[in-house]
């Protein structure tokens, strides 16, 4: 199998001068054509911006300037607002939206350099497990194109399996960033919440959205990460944490690090052979040094119903705005201003993002709200204060990151409740807001599989850390799929 | 009693005594320099939409940051009313569409506002006093505005008002007439003037009410049915607003109806109120914490910091106007009824501090008769308390009489000159001189000698007109109280 260019080798053959920005980004963007009929993982491509930033970054080398990311391809799910560069969320109903800033992270990462080749393909206003709720179509896993590639972040993830891209940002909301992951054999890393600002990237439940990245490698999302992270004054519920270099110490020995194994993410719904490609990575962490112990998380099995309380619920009122007044989809000639929000919101917005604006709105509803909203809550504090016991025996929790490996497309699309519970061991981070990766670990029946890393709030570096040292270890996340462009 | 000026009133038809049941829902629009959730700008009279930023316009993927000067804000108008202050309160979304809401929800506080149970004291016509229990006080934003006129049919929307910071000042139903609802609104009127939290600026909307009243028969205890009059944003409409609202609902009920709960709207042309929605039309709002903004912690130390900023308050300013200067309770509340009167008042007894209430009677009288008739506030006034001042000086030393004043005075407010040099210029100065005054009075006699000889016959009432007479002579420059005893002798023979 061919191995996939890292983000890591790009910045150090840019600096070398070994490769031009220039060169880089027009490969990429001959991939990105070539794949696009297949895959499906662009809305929107920007090749003309792209090359003006290349050719801007090549400059900079040359001259011994530049950020970090200095001429390396990106891209952005489509999330993330981009001045001047549509932002659709996947939706009909911002099909033609051009925000007029850039997002937070969208700012970092092109003041560090990064060259953006364009907009990512994802589930419509990040809702859905497979990324077949998006209006543009859904996007294939590269591995094999009747599957899947998870969802939301679907996109980024099958760019960067693909070779698209080496690097991708990504949002995760429920697993929105590990379960592609996984899917694609990529490695994703969400946040603890608050680590990255979420101005400017367009939100679908705002006490769980999380942005990340995805790529290739632990060290390759370090890289990203770093230039990501930080205190935003635009977001108040970013953190004001000093940001550690991620990539300090990622090489230190393992020996010592106390292991969780999450009993509850061991269910009879887990795949055999999916297990075992989890417990041989587990294994592999025991001959590093790692301690292993069993761990139990009793409140786990009640976070998909609190979730799908709680996120539909922030959903619709977050997605109130889109109404046809201001920007968005505007029905033809409303009769009146009821028709114009009718018309509008039900053309506009796509099934899945109806049932969950209609869900949420129910359980806020008078007389239901204790009895649905405030009960998902408290369930919140338990799955929190269940992780805070956790941590203070063990440094990282792993276990499966999902229960299968990539399904079939269409094979879950008519019961939302069977792809509701795919995101099974992601969703207990986001209601704890807790960093959490997904590793590739092995592959069933040529389909890859993930190991879920869990860590304490703003322990990114620890993560990255005990991911790195496995990587070091195998070459799971090196592999290729057979058709990659 | 009447509905005009007492707690209650007897019904037309049944003989059943009506108690009225009033509570106010003050909107202050807080004086800060930007909006309460966005860098905008709040100032008003804007051209529509200029003053609006991507935050106020609810675009996809902007989030709110709390303005830090309105909750410093909410925390002066708290600790003024003697309030608890939250250690922590919580931002919650009020859900409704509407065109002028751009993200579809209202940023507010629901569950947890940042002041809760303060008290006001009002002060009734008969000058009992009476304390107002404040249930809460919450900061929120502003909605946009809907615009209908002059664009052919269609509306349009003026977003600069959206997410203007408001304090909604919730008092609890305790008031009894329309008169106390006034008085009471009047109090937090002059109380966020002095705190210098909002420009109380009626005709621009920044202070605004909702009046919840109900009726029911005296000495009864359960409340009856409201009804909500939206939106009034002056003190005669809320009183007419609310009289007229009592009168329709036991009207009402005395007819056999039954008040439906309903929001209402006041009609300042009629004079009436009409009913907007019912409370079956009502939205459910579906209040959930904002999950973009943390719960607002607020400590001690911050809190004491505000405590220590704030200024001398009305009721204390008053009761120190009384000790210091001797005023009647009645002066001193009309002196510090804003902040700038009370100073005004303050800076003329500074230049005449043996006559604090010949400073008040002429405050209260010539100067707010002319302010009153010019339409003109106190510091807009052409007559700062220095000149004023300088008028009094020259009554208290006797180089003119009251009466003379009141002409220099209006000189003082056309021309803007001092005391001193109008009273040179025309030649007011008062005649002390006795040998003046004796000579005035030696050709007024000459000159009457049939009144003189009546006045001798035991006429009394003519020395009023001696007195007309030499004080004409003197163009009214004459000391008065030197002239009479002069008068008195000189007449006497």
């Amino acid at each position: 199998m061919a191995e996939r260019p890292t983000l890591t080798q790009w910045v150090t053959d840019l600096r070398a001068g070994k490769v031009s920005s220039c060169e880089l980004v027009r490969a990429s963007l001959a991939r990105i054509e070539a794949s696009q009929a297949r895959l499906n993982a662009f809305v929107t491509v920007t090749a003309d911006e792209a090359m003006a930033q290349a050719e801007a970054a090549d400059r900079d080398l040359a001259a011994g300037r530049g950020g970090p990311l200095a001429g390396v391809p990106i891209a952005h799910k489509d999330l993330f607002c981009t001045a001047g560069v549509r932002t659709t969320c996947g939706s009909r109903m911002l099909e033609n939206f051009v925000a007029p800033y850039d997002a937070t992270v969208v700012a970092r990462l092109r003041a560090a350099g990064a060259v953006m080749l364009g907009k990512l393909n994802m589930d419509e206003f990040a809702m859905g497990s497979s990324n077949e709720t998006s209006h543009f179509g859904p996007v294939r896993n590269p591995w094999n194109t009747d599957r899947v590639p998870g969802g939301s972040s679907g996109g980024s993830a099958a760019a960067v399996a693909a070779g698209l891209v080496s690097a991708a940002t990504a949002t995760d909301t429920g697993g929105s960033i590990r379960q592609p992951a996984s899917f694609c054999g990529v490695t994703g890393i969400k946040p603890t919440y608050g680590r990255v600002s979420r101005y400017g990237m367009i939100a679908f439940a705002s006490s769980l959205d999380q942005g990340g990245v995805i790529a290739a490698s632990a060290e390759d999302c370090a890289r990203v990460l770093g230039v990501m992270a930080g205190f935003d004054p635009r977001d108040s519920t970013s953190v004001d944490v000093a940001v550690p270099d991620y990539l300090d110490a990622l090489d230190a020995p393992l020996a010592g690090i106390r292991i969780g194994v999450l009993r509850e993410f061991f269910d009879p719904g887990l795949d055999a052979r999916y297990e075992r490609c989890v417990r041989d990575a587990l294994a592999l962490f025991e001959r590093l040094g790692a301690r292993l112990r069993e761990v139990s998380l009793p409140n786990i099995p009640r976070s998909v119903p609190a979730y799908y309380v709680v996120a539909p619920a922030e959903c619709s009122s977050n997605l109130a705005r889109y109404d046809g007044v201001r920007f968005g989809h505007r029905c033809r000639e409303p009769r009146d201003l009821e028709d114009l929000y009718k018309r509008s919101r039900s053309e506009g917005f796509g099934a899945e993002v109806k049932r969950r604006i209609m869900t949420g709105t129910y359980v806020l509803s008078a007389g239901y709200y204790d009895a649905y909203y405030l009960k998902a809550q408290r369930v919140r504090r338990l799955i929190t204060a269940d992780f805070e016991r956790a941590f203070g025996a063990v440094d990282l929790l792993m276990g499966p990151t999902t229960p299968t490996t990539a399904f079939a497309l269409g094979a879950k699309s008519a019961d939302p409740v069977t792809m509701y519970l795919n995101d099974i061991y992601t969703i207990s981070a986001n209601l704890a807001g807790l960093p959490a990766m997904s590793v590739p670990c092995g592959f069933v029946e040529g389909l890859p599989a993930g190991l879920q890393i869990i860590g304490p709030h703003f322990a990114e570096q620890r993560l990255l850390h005990a991911a790195h040292r496995y990587q070091l270890e195998t070459d799971w996340h090196r592999r290729v799929p057979e058709r990659c462009p | 009693m009447n509905a005009t000026t007492g707690a209650a009133v007897t019904g037309g038809h049944t003989g059943v005594v009506w108690e009225t049941v009033i509570g106010l829902e003050i909107h202050a629009q807080l004086a800060t320099r930007s909006k309460i959730f966005s860098g905008a700008p709040t100032a008003y009279g804007a051209p529509p939409n200029t003053q609006a930023c991507l935050v106020d316009l609810g675009y996809p993927g902007v989030l709110p940051v709390l303005n830090a000067e309105a909750v410093r804000m909410a925390v002066r108008f708290g600790l003024a009313i003697g309030a608890q202050i939250a250690p922590l309160s919580v931002f919650a979304r009020k859900n409704y569409f509407y065109p002028d809401l751009p993200k579809g929800y209202q940023i507010s506080q629901y569950e947890l506002p940042i002041v809760a149970r303060g008290t006001l004291e009002i002060v009734l016509e008969d000058g009992t006093r009476k304390r107002i229990g404040v249930t809460r006080a919450h900061l929120e934003e502003d909605a946009g505005k809907s615009l209908h006129e002059g664009l052919g049919g269609l509306t349009g929307i003026d977003l600069n008002r959206a997410g203007t910071p408001l304090l909604e000042i919730v008092s609890e139903p305790e008031m009894r007439s329309a008169r106390e609802a006034v008085a009471y609104m009047k109090k937090v009127h002059t109380l966020v003037r002095y705190l210098e939290i909002c420009d109380g600026n009626m005709q621009e909307g920044s202070f605004r009410c909702d009046a919840n009243v109900s009726v029911r028969p005296l000495g009864t205890e359960k409340f009856g049915t409201r009804t909500e009059i939206k939106n009034i944003n002056s003190f005669r409409y809320v009183e007419k607003a609310i009289q007229y609202e009592v009168a329709r609902q036991i009207e009402l009920i005395e007819s056999g109806g039954t008040v439906i709960q309903e929001t209402r709207l006041f009609d300042p042309d009629r004079g009436e109120t009409r009913s907007m929605r019912s409370k079956e039309e009502a939205n459910d709002y579906r209040y959930f914490p904002d999950p973009d903004l943390l719960p607002l912690a607020l400590d001690a130390p911050y809190i004491e910091s505000v405590r220590a900023e704030l200024p001398e308050l009305p009721d204390a300013k008053a009761a120190r106007l009384c000790r210091e200067y001797g005023l009647s309770e009645y002066d001193a509340g009309v002196l510090t009824a804003s902040r700038e009167l009370a100073d005004y008042y303050e800076a003329v007894v500074h230049a005449v501090p043996q006559q604090p209430k010949l400073a008040a009677n002429w405050v209260m009288g010539e100067l707010a008769a002319a302010l009153n008739k010019a339409g003109l506030e106190i510091a807009s006034g052409p007559l700062p308390a220095e000149r004023l001042a300088g008028l009094l000086v020259r009554i208290a030393d006797q180089t003119i009489s009251g009466k003379i004043a009141k002409e220099v005075f209006e000189a003082m407010w056309a021309s803007g000159q001092s005391a001193d040099a109008i009273i040179a210029a025309k030649g007011l100065q008062q005649i002390t001189d006795v040998g003046a005054i004796e000579r005035a009075i030696e050709e007024v006699m000459a000159r009457n000698p049939d009144q003189l000889a009546e006045y001798r016959a035991g006429k009394d009432k003519l020395f009023g007109f001696f007195v007309g007479q030499v004080m004409k002579a003197t163009q009214g420059k004459a000391n008065p109280a030197q002239l009479n005893a002069v008068l008195k002798k000189r007449l006497a023979g």
